[in-house]
């Protein structure tokens, strides 16, 4: 009967050989044993040349290479041979590693998790102590730790990784690692070394009693990701039964005290604070306008909204192109006219001879509407109290920029400016006027064009609507020079 | 008011954590990979955070978790730091927070530095300092751990940029569920300003994606992205506000979480704001509703749909939706779509995946769900499998009363 001894260091690359060679012999799982170390020999053993790797054609899923890798961690004697078990099946068994039904697998599962939590929680509580001095220019640090798997030597590298410009060693009883220089290596495991204690632990504790609110006892849920099986080597778990004793009486004390009175300071600052500040000269009346916007509440849109958009351009500009409402785009950026249908519209302008920088831009609702959807806002239309409230807003636009002409896009633009949204495409084209006379040249909003699934018929409506822009701009020059 | 220069290192560091101890966040993963194997620097991140240790309050310490100072201009009523408190100040210069941040990462204290601040003299000045920091634990002393910048919203957009420059995550807290509290208990806060760094964040972590024309990466930023934090149980906000506002903060800002804080006594409380015993159930609730939001497709109307607008404090969210919409049930596992699956009481994202991946070989049995990690306990009504039926279970009366933990001794205190 073969008995497998494996070695101390690098079991997972021993296991997997001799694995192999056993399944490329075809031996059963009942007629291998194994050991790790120097376990007490089995005198009928073979030695373990006879079984050396062996290239295997049996292909094996990743999943169970991933698992073995971990599983070979565990302190469990019987690892290796169950390992082995599930190899010897997944020869016939195809879908074997996808079922998280299966028994046999489930205790192997078991020791994947157990593993990876030791390593995860060597990773979380070796507490390193210097013990060299502290001005060397390579810094030397120790630690001794007790796993329950013999999670050291996977672990190491992670500790490496992490702290490569000081020398380090972690002692544990089974193994040691030690990083020196720039180089992992591995050492017999030892009793547990003195060390003595490093200052900083004070500080440390200084901060972990400190950070505890003892107003949120929550014992179990402490113990149950620090279990006490790891207080003894953590400095700063001699603290914690004093700070449970304390906490109901801290927080009581807290919840009895009787309010004081603020410091004299106090009243100073925040009268400094609430006093209106130095009032800034504006550049002209749009800055008042931009502010006023912002503090609008006139209806709810502005409590989920990120901030009023108000419209941009030069405060002579004869020219005023009107949207429907901020997109996601313009809602964090505080900008009309730079998300999807702002970039369509400013490329088809240019092609219609609209030079945008001389136009002043905005929409007929301020605040962007929208339905949150997992990681992305939905557009909704506003509805017609919202256009309402807003019209305040771009009326006073109109009458601070005066424009020769208004280029109306979309329903929603239509009804704030003229009080209709109905019929937009038959109305298209055509130009009408706000109550105060303002000539209001009609299109749809280039929205619309973006939302056209069919190619076709996508290009189609471009043309007109750059057919449409055309027009309003010659209309717009014939109105210049008349 | 100058008594703080007199104050030792230790001393300095138990009240600048004291203060500190209220932000909920502790989390350290979801960065960039980074490490020092260069043998030129110190720290490393991969992924997953790792936390350090647990204190009894059952919160993780991942990161050292310190103000810059806890002298501030704003008498937020909830704070302890409030200008009108009279707790005691101090001020850690700018080298010892980055010793501390150092000596704790080498002992393997820490994961790295989460650093926030009361406001000193203006918001920028303040948050100067902060970024001070930040750079020289990257640029001088190599430090390629985890850094958190809690940055202040009134701040100029330079200095949050720089921050996220530095820094592997950023937050803006938005402190209260609705714009009313906000403006009720922190006078000096602005929700819209708050609101405005948000969006400034998300686009400047765009921006940091798009390559230029000639193909250059520009400076990542804040690699980890934004979370916010609200305080529960403060104001008189229902849970449906909560998640309601959690839900747009979602879509709005790409946050990667929103942080639930039960509010919790502090010390020199104020007459303005009655300290409570911290509704620690209700927001555990709102962490389990959070979850299903984010993780399975539920939206936040749902979660609250038929109750008085706050979640039930016996028995989680999932559950309760389940005993509510038990037109829905009994599922069955074999041939149910993942949406349905994940809505199943007692089947965690994991489970179903592993459930889908088993089903496609052979037909599933009440023991191969608990293999998988199912909580039976809770699925147990809702499921038919080849060898189980709820029957008449699902429809029984006294089916949510099975599920209410059995009625315990109070305790006195």
């Amino acid at each position: 009967m073969p008995h497998i001894a494996l070695p101390r260091t690098e079991t997972d690359t021993a296991w997997r050989d001799a694995a192999r060679g056993l399944l490329a012999r075809g031996v059963p799982p009942e007629e291998v044993t194994w050991s790790r170390g120097d376990a007490a020999q089995d005198l009928f053993a073979t030695p373990p040349e006879a079984v050396a790797p062996a290239r295997s054609t049996i292909k094996v899923p990743r999943d169970f290479v991933d698992l073995a890798r971990t599983v070979v961690w565990h302190s469990d004697p019987e690892r290796f041979a169950r390992l082995y078990a599930v190899l010897w099946r997944l020869r016939h068994e195809k879908g074997l590693m996808e079922d998280r039904g299966d028994a046999g697998l489930a205790k192997l599962r078991a020791m994947e998790k157990a593993v990876r939590r030791d390593r995860h929680k060597m990773t979380a509580f070796v507490r390193f102590r210097e013990i060299g001095a502290p001005d060397a220019a390579r810094r030397r640090f120790a630690a001794w730790f007790e796993p329950t798997h013999h999670t050291l030597e996977p672990t190491a590298p992670f500790f490496a990784r992490r702290f490569a410009d000081m020398d380090w060693m972690i002692a544990t009883p089974d193994l040691t690692a030690i990083f020196e220089g720039g180089q992992l290596g591995f050492a017999e495991g030892q009793p547990k070394p003195d060390i003595p204690e490093d200052a900083t632990e004070e500080l440390w504790g200084t901060y972990f009693r400190n950070i505890f609110n003892p107003a949120r006892l929550k014992i179990g849920a402490m113990t149950s990701e620090m279990p006490k099986k790891y207080w003894k080597n953590l400095p700063e778990a001699r603290h914690i039964p004093e700070m449970i004793a304390g906490a109901e009486p801290r927080a009581r004390a807290m919840q009895d005290a009787a309010p004081t009175l603020p410091p004299l300071r106090a009243a100073k600052i925040t009268e400094r604070l609430a006093a209106p500040g130095v009032p800034r000269p504006m550049a002209d009346d749009l800055d008042q306008l931009k502010a006023e916007e912002n503090a609008c509440t006139r209806c709810p849109l502005y409590e989920t909204a990120t901030q009023a958009v108000p419209g941009i351009g030069p405060r002579d500009a004869d020219l005023m192109v009107v949207g429907e409402q901020p997109g996601d785009q313009e809602d964090l950026a505080g900008r009309p006219f730079v998300g999807p249908a702002g970039q369509m519209f400013n490329r088809i302008a240019k092609e219609a001879g609209i030079d945008r920088a001389q136009a002043f831009v905005t929409n007929a609702v301020k605040h962007f509407k929208f339905t949150p959807r997992g990681k992305r806002r939905i557009h909704q239309n506003p509805n017609a109290g919202e256009i309402k409230a807003c019209r305040f807003w771009l009326t006073s636009e109109i009458e601070l920029i005066r424009p020769r002409l208004i280029l109306s896009m979309g329903g929603t633009a239509a009804e704030s400016l003229t009080g209709s949204r109905k019929g937009i495409l038959a109305r298209r084209g055509s130009i009408e006027a706000t109550e105060d006379g303002v000539p209001v040249f009609l299109t749809v909003h280039p929205s619309y064009l973006l939302r056209l699934p069919d190619p076709a018929l996508r290009e189609a409506e471009t043309d007109k609507f750059r057919a449409d822009l055309r027009a309003a701009q010659a209309h717009l020059e014939a109105l210049r020079t008349a | 008011m100058n008594t703080m220069t007199t104050h030792s290192l230790e001393r300095k560091l138990a009240i600048l954590s004291d203060a500190a101890r209220y932000d909920a966040s502790c989390a350290s993963s979801g960065t960039s990979r980074r490490d020092s194997k260069d043998g030129k620097g110190l720290g490393s991140t991969e992924g997953s955070g790792i936390c350090h240790a647990y204190a009894p309050d059952g919160r993780c310490i991942s990161l050292l978790k310190i103000l810059m100072t806890n002298f501030c201009i704003f008498d937020c009523a909830y704070c302890v730091n409030r200008v009108s408190s009279n707790t005691e100040r101090a001020r850690f210069t700018v080298d010892e927070v980055v010793t501390l941040t150092l000596e704790f990462y080498r002992r393997n204290y820490i994961e790295g530095l989460f650093l926030s601040s009361g406001i000193i003299q203006s918001p920028d000045r303040t948050m100067e300092d902060m970024v001070r920091i930040a750079r020289k634990l990257r640029e001088e002393e190599n430090f390629r751990g985890y850094i958190h910048l809690k940055t202040i919203p009134e701040a100029s957009p330079e200095l949050i940029e720089q921050a996220g420059l530095y820094a592997d995550r950023v937050s803006i807290n938005v402190e209260m569920p609705t714009d009313a509290s906000v403006t009720q208990y922190a006078p000096e806060k602005k929700p819209d300003t708050i609101r405005r760094a948000m969006a400034d964040v998300r686009l400047r972590k765009e921006a940091s994606k798009d390559r230029s024309h000639t193909g250059r990466r520009p400076a990542r930023f804040a690699p980890a992205g934004q979370s916010t934090q609200m305080i529960i149980g403060a104001d008189g906000s229902s849970d449906a506000t909560i998640l309601g506002q959690s839900t747009r903060l979602y879509s709005s800002y790409g946050l990667k979480r929103v942080y639930y804080s039960a509010f919790s006594p502090i010390p020199d409380a104020t007459a303005k704001l009655p300290l409570i015993k911290p509704p620690l159930m209700r927001e555990h609730r709102l962490y389990q509703a959070d979850w299903l939001m984010r993780f399975y497709g539920f939206d936040a109307g749902e979660i609250t749909a038929g109750t008085d607008g706050n979640l039930d404090l016996s028995i989680d969210p999932k559950l309760a939706w389940a005993l509510r919409n038990r037109h829905a049930f009994p599922v069955d596992p074999m041939r149910a779509d993942r949406e349905t699956l994940l809505r199943v009481p007692g089947f965690g994202a994991r489970t179903v995946q592993r459930i889908i991946d088993t089903r496609r070989h052979r037909r599933l049995r009440w023991d191969d769900l608990a293999r998988m990690g199912a909580n039976m306990k809770n699925a147990r009504p809702f499921v038919t499998l080849a060898d189980w039926t709820p029957g008449a279970l699902l429809d029984s009366p006294d089916l949510a009363a099975r599920f209410a933990p059995r009625p315990e001794q109070l305790s006195l205190f």
